[in-house]
């Protein structure tokens, strides 16, 4: 039973590791086919982190960024967050507008389209981990910001790092083949949610 | 190039002119300057969450998390460094709600919790707050200049504030 992070072994990492990465897979595949080119995904890796390292891993407090925050409920609660850097928001805004638009696009409209992308991941991602532990996971709303990620981070780190001093997340990383975009996607879950994992794994 | 003094998340610093004490992209978060005027000392606190009886068991570390406990513990290194009671006054900023639009997250009431128990705090510590910047959707560098306790706040996309 996994009460807090320091109960956390090497077997709990491994099967987080392995969610992520069939998570990972399956939203690498949604965003190729969105931006019409082959996404790269780097290994899953799984972070207990103190508040001020959450932060400087993500680039710095200051840091300007895109974000997709997706909640999810249900047998399963956490939150996942979608990240661009502001270079790569526009850039990716721009392919896809470039397939869809044939004119100049705003940046209500650029923001609408990073939530829809977002929201595709999230939908991926989760779907995946729905499939793989039979639980089910029901999605809210995505919400988008531009802002300072230290500011974006200040919630998820409140709440998931609440009973504690340190935080865990779950982290991937997509690279496009041809327009070498970057993006993190990070999930925080409720301990809960950890214990359901195992227990439908049969661990 | 006065000297400036980085806090971080959960943690409090103390410091006298010409210093300027800053804390980066508060988002839920909120920064608190405690500062008394006439000994040009002060103080700049970053909590996370609001009460620390929300958790059964943290230790001593955890204390600068909470609202309640991180601005008692502010106090008391302040009155320990020889800031007067009652020429102290305070200016609050932060406690965004940067996911307003998610109404059945778990994400959206953090921060207005924040403000409200550093109010309470403030309130019953008896240090009057002269100005705050609080709440909306976005995030906050605060910078407090212990020269005059001018609270200077920087945004993306807003002109600096100055409180």
């Amino acid at each position: 039973m996994i009460k807090t992070l320091s109960d956390i072994n090497e077997v709990h990492l491994d099967v987080l590791r392995e969610i992520g990465n069939i998570g990972a897979g399956n939203a690498a595949m949604s965003l190729s086919v969105l931006l019409n080119e082959n996404v790269h995904i780097a290994l899953s890796e799984v972070h207990i982190e103190s508040f001020e390292n959450v932060i400087s891993h993500l680039g710095g407090p200051e840091k300007q960024v895109v974000t997709v925050v997706v909640n999810f409920y249900g047998d399963a609660n956490g939150v996942v967050f979608f990240i661009l850097s502001l270079e790569d928001a526009d850039r990716i805004t721009d392919i896809l507008s470039s397939q869809t638009f044939s004119e100049e696009v705003g940046e209500e409209m650029k923001l609408s389209a990073i939530m829809e992308i977002g929201n595709i991941l999230g939908y991926s991602f989760l779907g995946s981990i729905a499939t793989l532990t039979g639980m089910e996971i029901k999605v809210d709303v995505p919400h988008v910001s531009r802002d300072m990620i230290g500011a974006i981070m200040a919630d998820p780190i409140a709440i998931y790092g609440a009973s504690d001093n340190k935080v865990m997340f779950v982290e991937e990383s997509f690279r496009s083949d041809f327009s070498n975009l970057y993006s993190h996607v990070i999930l925080f879950a409720e301990m809960d949610t950890l214990n359901q994992i195992m227990h439908r794994l049969g661990l | 190039m006065e000297e400036t003094i980085v806090i971080g998340i959960a943690d409090f610093k103390l410091a006298k002119a010409p210093v300027t004490l800053v804390t980066y992209a508060l988002g839920s978060c909120v920064g608190i300057s405690i500062y008394d005027e006439r000994a040009k000392i002060g103080g700049l606190a970053h909590i996370m969450l609001p009460y620390s009886s929300m958790m059964q068991h943290h230790g001593p570390e955890s204390r600068l998390k909470f609202a309640d406990t991180g601005i008692a513990d502010m106090l008391d290194a302040l009155l320990h460094r020889g800031a007067s009671k009652s020429a102290l006054r305070a200016k609050i900023a932060g406690g965004a709600n940067m996911f307003k639009s998610s109404a059945t997250s778990s994400l959206s009431a953090v921060g207005m919790q924040n403000v409200e128990s550093v109010r309470t705090t403030l309130r019953n510590l008896e240090i009057p707050i002269i100005a705050e910047d609080t709440g909306r959707d976005y995030g906050r560098t605060v910078y407090v200049d212990m020269n005059n306790g001018e609270m200077r706040i920087r945004s993306l996309g807003n002109n600096i504030l100055v409180l």
